[in-house]
């Protein structure tokens, strides 16, 4: 007989050890699918490495595609820890896009320093609107939330297509559909000369330092891990359970939402409906991989960034089709699950009268 | 008014509103399945496209439509063990869990499909399902339009409610899954096995949802399109808590669905001019959330859904 027994402490090899093993395994467990398509398997992982650590240029556009990745994370990793189970981080993405562009494309004219703050405001809080109504609808009506935030990433982007044909439709656009672009000053400025990698970056470390330091040390993220842990014994203590799940609630809308502002005020400059390749459902991946850790967030966002970016440019020069980074991204996601478990608990040989 | 009532007697309409509700048929049925043994599987929308990409790609390679619908089972019951083997011996979070499946299977099905077919601009087309023309009663006047001229899966689809229903309801099995997921040391105390009764449930209920996914493209389309699921999935965990985990619950909420989805599409012939075709679009979704939010506080969840259970833990 085989019997699961939690572990008495948590290890620190165990919380870093194992998801620094899993994105290994993910990575060598891709040789198979290149394998099978056929591509020197070698080659296609030096070119992988290329990719991201080739240039300066690739390098920076790592860092690029990480910034929207620590965003959706950060909302994951914050709305997961109080057991709140915020799957629609894509959605709210939009809602801080559509926002963003709603006031930034000159409806206010405004020197920087005040339109800019106002677009990461406006952002974030149409991003947060996007987690509280299925929040209040968990809350209130018991709707489980993984449900209504999913149908809500539809809904959201039906709508954001509405959007785009009607109201934010850009005159100059030649039909496309695509929201005029935002005013110069309303831009987030590139950190590099002649790189895409803008101030976004800064802004999505701030958070995840600020995120960390109030879960750690706050009586809010005191809270939010007690809801998340316990949520009878958070009742027992006192702690208003609803409220505590509301405000986990705006601040990871506000996160996936700033994640919107900042892919649309500090890269692409105006919206189109394919401003996001799945950076809402990455980052709970990227969460996950982090231990739901807000520290933790900025290096597998930059795992995970690599990975997308590594294997573009790998599939590019192989003939690989591009899915095969979804393939190891979410191949990683089930080897931390997996290395998780035996980070928590240990399995112990009993005879058969079930004793140790 | 008087246009949706004359929708509402055209054959046609239900005819769709039936073939619209055959996927989702399979998928509320194997949600039901998984969760009534404690499981939520959140693989279904990662499964369906598995379903539809295995089930396409073998009979694209000549394996025969039936060949296909065995070969989309299979491909089903393989996710679906992946996400029993993590959520029961693991005992890992289910909603992470299954979430990772979806991600999986898709990506999968994605990367199989574009190395198969590495340089094709228009995807490449099967002979789907023909409708059953059985005689007589495919001439007889609403009914036989609407009953007698769709594809053998939406029958196998039928069938499968009274066959579920009859197992759930009527077998000692049945029995079995159902208080598994209630109170599993019952079941354990009974010497029955949980982990072998819940990931068995698992594994059928995903092969189930897998039908549904091979429906889209065997039956309702002939190829295989990214995005195609769109979310049906998704709507099957809504629907299976509407049907409060009961089968026959479960088609009348499928056909119900089906039927609002057919009527808006005819209802955008009608009124597109005056209203944004993206308020249609977007219906099915909203009704979805409306369903769930009416019916989550009467649900009566399988009382151990989402509760680990660990052999020789009490």
């Amino acid at each position: 007989m085989i019997r699961v027994e939690p572990r008495n402490a948590n290890s620190a090899i165990f919380s870093y050890g194992v998801p620094i093993l899993s994105a290994v395994v993910a990575l060598i467990l891709a040789s198979i699918p290149l394998w099978l398509a056929g591509a020197p398997v070698l080659i296609s992982y030096v070119e992988m490495a290329k990719g991201v650590f080739g240039s300066k240029f690739a390098f920076s556009e790592m860092l690029t595609r990480a910034t929207p990745l620590m965003f959706t994370g950060l909302a994951a990793a914050l709305a997961f820890r109080a057991k709140l189970w915020n799957i629609g981080a894509e959605g709210q993405l939009y809602l801080g896009a559509i926002a963003a562009v709603a006031i930034g494309t000159g409806y206010i004219e405004a020197p920087a320093f005040i339109l800019l703050p106002l677009i990461i405001a406006f952002g974030c809080a149409a991003g947060s609107v996007g987690m509280v109504v299925p929040a209040i609808l968990k809350t209130r009506y018991g709707a489980d939330e993984v449900v209504t935030t999913l149908l809500l990433n539809f809904i959201i982007i039906i709508f954001l297509q509405y959007m785009l044909e009607g109201p934010l439709k850009d005159p100059m656009g030649l039909g496309w559909p695509q929201s005029s672009p935002i005013l110069d000053q309303g831009m987030l400025p590139p950190l590099m000369e002649r790189m895409r990698v803008h101030s976004g970056l800064i802004i999505a470390i701030v958070c995840a330092l600020i995120a960390q330091f109030m879960l750690a040390r706050s009586v809010w993220g005191f809270k939010l891990r007690a809801v998340g842990e316990n949520v009878f014994a958070a009742r027992h203590a006192g702690i208003k359970v609803n409220r505590t799940i509301l405000g986990a609630a705006a601040i990871s809308g506000a996160l996936a939402g700033m994640a919107g502002v900042s892919e649309v005020a500090g890269l692409k400059g105006y919206l189109t409906s394919d401003l996001s390749p799945g950076f809402g459902y990455a980052g709970i991946i990227v969460a996950m991989l982090a231990g739901l850790s807000p520290i933790g967030v900025v290096i597998s966002a930059l795992f995970i960034a690599s990975v997308f970016v590594g294997a573009d440019s790998m599939s590019r020069a192989m003939g690989v089709s591009s899915y095969l980074a979804d393939l190891v991204v979410s191949t990683s996601l089930l080897c931390v699950l997996i290395g998780g478990f035996f980070g928590r608990f240990k399995l112990v040989r009993t005879n058969l009268e079930g004793k140790n | 008014m008087i246009e949706i009532f004359q929708i509402l007697l055209t054959e046609s309409f239900w005819a769709a509103s039936l073939r619209i509700a055959t996927p989702l048929i399979f998928g509320v049925l194997g949600a039901l399945i998984c969760e009534k043994s404690g499981v939520l599987n959140l693989g279904i929308e990662g499964i369906f496209v598995a379903g539809a990409m295995a089930g396409w790609m073998a009979v694209w390679l000549g394996a025969g439509l039936w060949g296909g619908v065995v070969v989309a089972a299979i491909a089903g019951g393989f996710f679906g063990l992946i996400h029993a083997i993590l959520t029961v011996p693991l005992g890992l979070s289910q909603h992470v869990s299954g979430l990772g499946v979806t991600l999986f299977a898709t990506s999968a099905s994605y990367f199989s499909y574009r190395t198969a077919l590495p340089n094709v601009s228009s995807p490449p087309r099967i002979e789907p399902f023909r409708p059953l023309e059985i005689p007589i009663l495919s001439e007889l006047p609403f009914i036989g339009t609407i009953l007698f001229q769709q594809t053998a899966l939406t029958w196998l689809a039928l069938f499968m409610v009274g066959l579920v229903w009859y197992v759930m309801n009527r077998t000692g099995l049945g029995v079995a899954i159902k208080a598994v997921g209630d109170n599993p040391n019952s079941v354990d105390a009974q010497g029955l096995s949980v982990y072998g009764l819940r990931i068995g449930a698992i594994v059928v209920g995903s092969a189930l949802m897998a039908l549904g996914g091979a429906f889209l493209t065997m039956s309702a389309f002939d190829a295989f399109f990214f995005g195609m699921v769109n979310g049906r999935g998704w709507i099957c965990i809504a629907l299976v808590i509407f049907a409060s985990w009961k089968p026959g619950k479960a088609l009348l909420g499928a056909l119900l669905f089906g039927a609002f989805d057919a009527l808006q599409v005819r209802m955008q012939t009608e009124v597109g001019a005056k209203v944004p075709s993206q308020v249609f679009l977007a219906a099915p979704y909203v009704l979805s959330i409306v369903a769930l939010v009416i019916a989550a506080r009467r649900a009566e969840y399988p009382r151990a859904l989402l509760t680990p259970w660990f052999k020789g833990q009490r």
